[in-house]
């Protein structure tokens, strides 16, 4: 009736997850009570879980980042202080326990940190950066959020009902197969995933479409801002690399589940191939990450160094360059695995090559800061912070890409180290730096500026602290994934460590600090203008947060830095843009699509993964039901009438004019 | 900066891909279009059948012969039925499937160079393929 | 731009473009595309993931093809008659595919349903020869669990299979939508995308007899 369902599924005797799931248990019934009690609940149904407004969708996608951060960043903690104390002793991790830490680390932290966090952001600011309402598809967008959001809990259930997968983030066979890894943690790792990638793939084909084809009159391609431009390339990136996920991911779940042969030990299965495969998908997915994050640092440097951006079109070409050069070097994340002397060389020269378009922008970024007037926002020290850090994580990059190297670093913690520093360097800290710069223009007030730049020092110095020794560590011969150390004089390094993973959880505390002082003092933070940086692009030109129908009327665009030049022209001429004529607006209907989908796709996983057969016939029924209910709606449009759209126009423009009678002119 | 053009066809500048874009009177055109098209696929699917038993073409190059078959039935389809044409109105639809093309090259050419290599290079193990499992 | 307007906006201001004048024609610069673009574009990007998807199964098929782990081989088991008998279902179903697309086209309901029904005759014929197939290998003993080559074989195929089926039901939920609802634009939108759907199966139907059948059965 249950499949392999028992109550011995819950770790009765394990006190770590039993005491995690009744913390986390206890936490989302309080945040459930309070909704209900305060009769909130129609409010978050209405507004937020069935909106199809890319500026909700975007916040709920941050917000998932953030919740997830703190998980993955426990699960961080944890092998850390494991290390620290398993120096010729046991630990208080058991082996069992660890493998499944570290492979949940890498999963959340990539799928349900990283993406969330950017693809949010993409979703709040891209369309407004284009000129336009929303994006290409706005319902299916909300399918894309509640996919991912139901592989986020599909994979924290695991904590609770069962056990996660042993086998590190990405389940490299012959140990993921059925034959060593019986459970249900690769079964778990495999349907969260495939359910998220789905959610996924959705994003991409509708930012690649909204780039391509939405966008306002006279905003060419070359007019586009560069995170756009990051965006594009990101979006065509996972169109193109996702399904190679898919599909290797499925090549797996056929051989567990039906007892297929792909990539099993017997009957002529290619154990190799998988990392061909999954590398394939997996060497794109980091530029993925790292692309969005290279743009909002175009947006930041630009911004608080009042100048326009260095070399826009260098910027533009190098940005496309990585995105097609990222899909030709897959093979240096197995150098070692004999592929031989030829082949690895032709992947260690383009693994080299691709480290030049990323230099053109480094040097963009500095050109750029160079003789501007800067301000030393939160947004900005993490771009400073990140120009110094990846560098260094892109050096140790490019000394990898050596594959004699390599046979000696590869799966150290060198290895380790490198990746770190590159994606905290990189896109997390590049998370942060858009999360800073665009939460007023998302919420109306600004983030409190002292606990930033003190969770920006903490980040930063705990970053160095606990990597940097891991270079050190690797070097000397540590290898990756250690659950016991033997050797004394690893310690030191391994305590400095331990040092750099608590200024972090510091950092973090400051960034939870900052959100709650925030949200208590928003009426002294309070955007009115809805221009806090004196921006160069169109999100800038909106109110903060904005309309639902985000423009009025559609912007004309002239040139680079359209909303620069805006203010440019009407400081010249000293009055204000003209009222438009206002028309009614169409927007999308708001719709429960996404969210029921999803609540049929986790059962789906669940069922699935429990072997529960009926339910996953039921669940895949009721799926595919709501998408014939969504197919078959008349209704798909609402109307705002001029009149309102006008009233809400002139409150803004209203309050502009009096900050900036207020205010000095610049 | 007003709100008033066609929603269904915007600014009339691109084509959807798969649009015949045609008027009215252009139905028999175009099923003249899709009758060639069904012509031709089906005289180059013949001939790939036929080519690869017969005994025309030199063994080692029958991959080859039937790889540029298929590349032109694909071409048929492709003109005939997707109405993929060359025009400045395409240009999006033409280089997003440039683009496809291009990975798929990369993944399948990709996978088939490193594979071979590697199981040459393991040689030992790759003939190991009995019925033990 | 006027000369004018060009001084009032500058936009290469440290000279660093090919002329600062230079515009990309930037499809799309016009203002927002029209639904039937957006719509039609996202699906064609869809079917670009959806290719890349097949890839790695015909990726996986070229590596594992000898991999018969002394088990059933291709030249065992192929039979191209019903091949080419397949073959000849979905470019016939393809054809009237687009014949329906025409009388979508020219607001035609009985001829649309006509085309949409032979439509789907074609195609179901399809599927039921490849189940069939399928059938009859298993039945030989070579069933996708015997060996690599047939994991991928069956995989391969039987995405595609797979794919061919969800597009006949989606067809017949045209054919009611259409019954039902009328020529409305957004279900105009949906035979395009349909359309592109069925085409796109029959492009990726060649790579699979050329790779998997003839050149597994060529001498």
């Amino acid at each position: 009736m249950f499949g392999k369902l028992t109550w011995s599924a819950i770790p009765w005797e394990e006190p770590i997850p039993l005491a995690a799931a009744a913390v986390v248990g206890v936490a989302l019934l309080a945040v459930l009570v309070w909704v209900v009690a305060t009769g909130r609940l129609p409010y978050v149904w209405r507004e937020w879980v069935t909106s199809v407004d890319h500026k909700r969708i975007g916040v709920m996608y941050c917000l998932l980042a953030l919740v997830m951060l703190i998980r993955g960043f426990i699960d961080a903690i944890m092998m850390r202080t494991q290390q620290a104390v398993a120096i010729g002793a046991a630990g208080y991790l058991p082996p069992d326990h660890y493998d499944q830490i570290f492979s949940a680390h890498g999963t959340i932290m990539i799928f349900f940190v990283a993406m969330p966090f950017l693809i949010g952001l993409m979703n709040v600011v891209v369309p407004l950066q284009l000129g336009v309402r929303d994006v290409a598809f706005p319902t299916f967008n909300s399918v894309s959020f509640w996919l991912t959001a139901a592989g986020a809990l599909l994979v924290n259930l695991s904590l609770v009902i069962g056990e996660f997968a042993r086998t590190g983030w990405l389940p490299f066979p012959p140990l993921s197969e059925l034959a060593y890894s019986p459970g249900v943690g690769v079964d778990y790792y495999l349907w969260a995933l495939q359910i998220s990638g789905v959610g996924t793939l959705i994003t991409g084909i509708n930012f690649v479409t909204t780039i391509l084809k939405l966008r306002a009159p006279g905003m060419t391609y070359l007019r586009m801002p560069m995170f756009c431009w990051t965006s594009l390339a990101s979006s065509l990136l996972i169109v193109a690399a996702f399904p190679v996920l898919t599909a290797t991911l499925a090549m797996l779940l056929l051989d567990r589940y039906l007892g297929f042969h792909f990539f099993t030990d017997e009957a002529g299965g290619s154990v190799m191939m998988f990392m061909n495969l999954i590398w394939a998908w997996g060497h794109p997915e980091v530029y993925i990450l790292v692309l969005p994050a290279f743009g909002i640092y175009s947006e930041v440097v630009s911004t608080f160094s009042g100048k326009p951006l260095f070399g826009y079109r260098s910027m533009v070409a190098a940005t496309m360059a990585i995105c097609v050069i990222s899909f030709m070097v897959w093979l240096h994340h197995f150098f070692t695995m004999g592929a031989g002397a030829d082949v690895n060389a032709i992947f260690g020269i383009a693994s080299m090559i691709i480290a030049i378009p990323t230099g053109v922008k480094i040097f963009n970024w500095l050109f750029t800061m160079y003789g501007g007037s800067l301000r030393f926002t939160t947004p900005m020290l993490f771009a400073i912070g990140f120009m110094i850090t990846f560098v260094i994580g892109g050096m140790t990059g490019v000394l990898l890409a050596i594959p004699p190297a390599d046979f000696v670093l590869h799966n150290s913690v060198f290895l380790v180290a490198h990746f770190h520093n590159v994606i905290i360097g990189g896109v997390l800290f590049g998370a942060f730096a858009g999360y800073n710069y665009w939460f007023p223009k998302a919420f109306g007030f600004r983030l409190e500026e002292g606990w930033g730049k003190a969770s920006f020092w903490c980040w930063l110095i705990g970053f160095y602290l606990a990597f940097m020794p891991l270079y050190a560590l690797g070097l000397r011969g540590m290898t990756r994934r250690l659950q016991h150390i033997d050797r004394a004089d690893w310690a030191p390094w391994l305590y400095v460590a331990e040092a750099g993973a608590i200024v972090i959880m510091a950092g973090i505390a400051c960034q939870v600090v900052q959100l709650v002082v925030s949200i208590r003092r928003r009426a002294a933070l309070c955007d009115v203008t809805g221009d806090p940086w004196d921006g160069r692009s169109l999100e800038w030109a909106t109110a903060s947060p904005p309309p639902a129908f985000n423009f009025a009327a559609l912007p004309d665009v002239h040139g680079l830095d359209a909303y620069w030049n805006i203010k440019a022209g009407a400081r010249q001429q000293a009055v204000q843009q003209p009222e438009p004529r206002y028309q009614p607006i169409e927007t999308p209907r708001s719709s429960a699509t996404g969210f029921v989908t999803a609540f049929f796709a986790t059962f789906f996983g669940f069922a699935l993964i429990w072997h529960i057969w009926w339910l996953a016939a039921l669940s895949a029924l009721g799926a595919f039901a709501t998408f014939v209910v969504f197919a078959w709606r008349d209704r798909t449009w609402d109307e705002i009438s001029a009149e309102e759209v006008a009233r809400i126009d002139r409150a803004h423009q209203a309050a502009r004019q009096r900050s900036l009678a207020e205010a000095p002119a610049r | 900066m007003t709100e008033t053009f066609d929603h269904e066809h915007g600014s009339g500048e691109d084509t959807a891909p798969g649009d015949e874009r045609l008027d009215g009177s252009g139905v028999a055109q175009g099923i003249r279009g899709y009758l060639m098209g069904l012509l031709l696929a089906a005289g180059l699917t013949a001939a790939s059948f036929y080519l690869a038993q017969s005994p025309w073409i030199w063994p080692h190059g029958v991959p080859a012969a039937l790889t540029a078959l298929a590349i032109g039935q694909m071409g048929v389809h492709l003109v005939f039925f997707l109405h993929l044409t060359t025009g400045p109105d395409n240009t999006n639809n033409v280089l997003a499937l440039a683009f496809g093309v291009l990975i798929v090259g990369l993944i399948i050419g990709g996978t088939v160079w490193i594979m071979y290599n590697m199981n040459h290079n393991m040689a030992p193990m790759a003939h190991m393929t009995g019925p033990s499992g | 731009m006027t000369v004018a307007e060009r001084a009032a906006f500058p936009d290469d201001p440290h000279h660093v473009g090919h002329g600062a004048q230079a515009e990309a024609p930037g499809h799309g610069a016009g203002g927002p595309a029209g639904k039937r673009i957006v719509v039609g574009y996202g699906f064609w990007i869809f079917l670009l993931s959806d290719f890349v998807l097949f890839s790695c199964f015909f990726a996986a098929y070229a590596v594992l093809r000898n991999a018969s782990a002394g088990g059933p081989t291709e030249s065992r088991l192929f039979d191209l008659t019903t091949v080419a008998a397949e073959t000849a279902c979905l470019l016939i179903s393809s054809f009237f595919g687009g014949l329906a697309s025409l009388a979508a086209g020219a607001r035609q309901m009985l001829w649309f349903q006509a085309m949409m029904g032979v439509t789907f005759l074609f195609g179901a014929g399809f599927v039921a020869l490849e189940a069939s197939e399928f059938a009859r290998f298993i039945g030989l003993g070579a069933a996708p669990q015997r060996s690599a080559f047939l994991s991928a074989f069956f995989s391969l195929v039987g995405c595609h299979g797979i794919h061919v089926s969800c597009g006949l039901l989606w067809l017949l939920t045209m054919m009611a939508q259409v019954l039902a609802k009328g020529f409305r634009p957004d279900i105009l939108r949906r035979i395009l995308c349909f359309t592109l759907f069925w085409h796109a199966l029959d492009i990726v139907w060649v790579g699979i007899f050329t790779v998997v059948y003839l050149t597994g059965v060529a001498p």
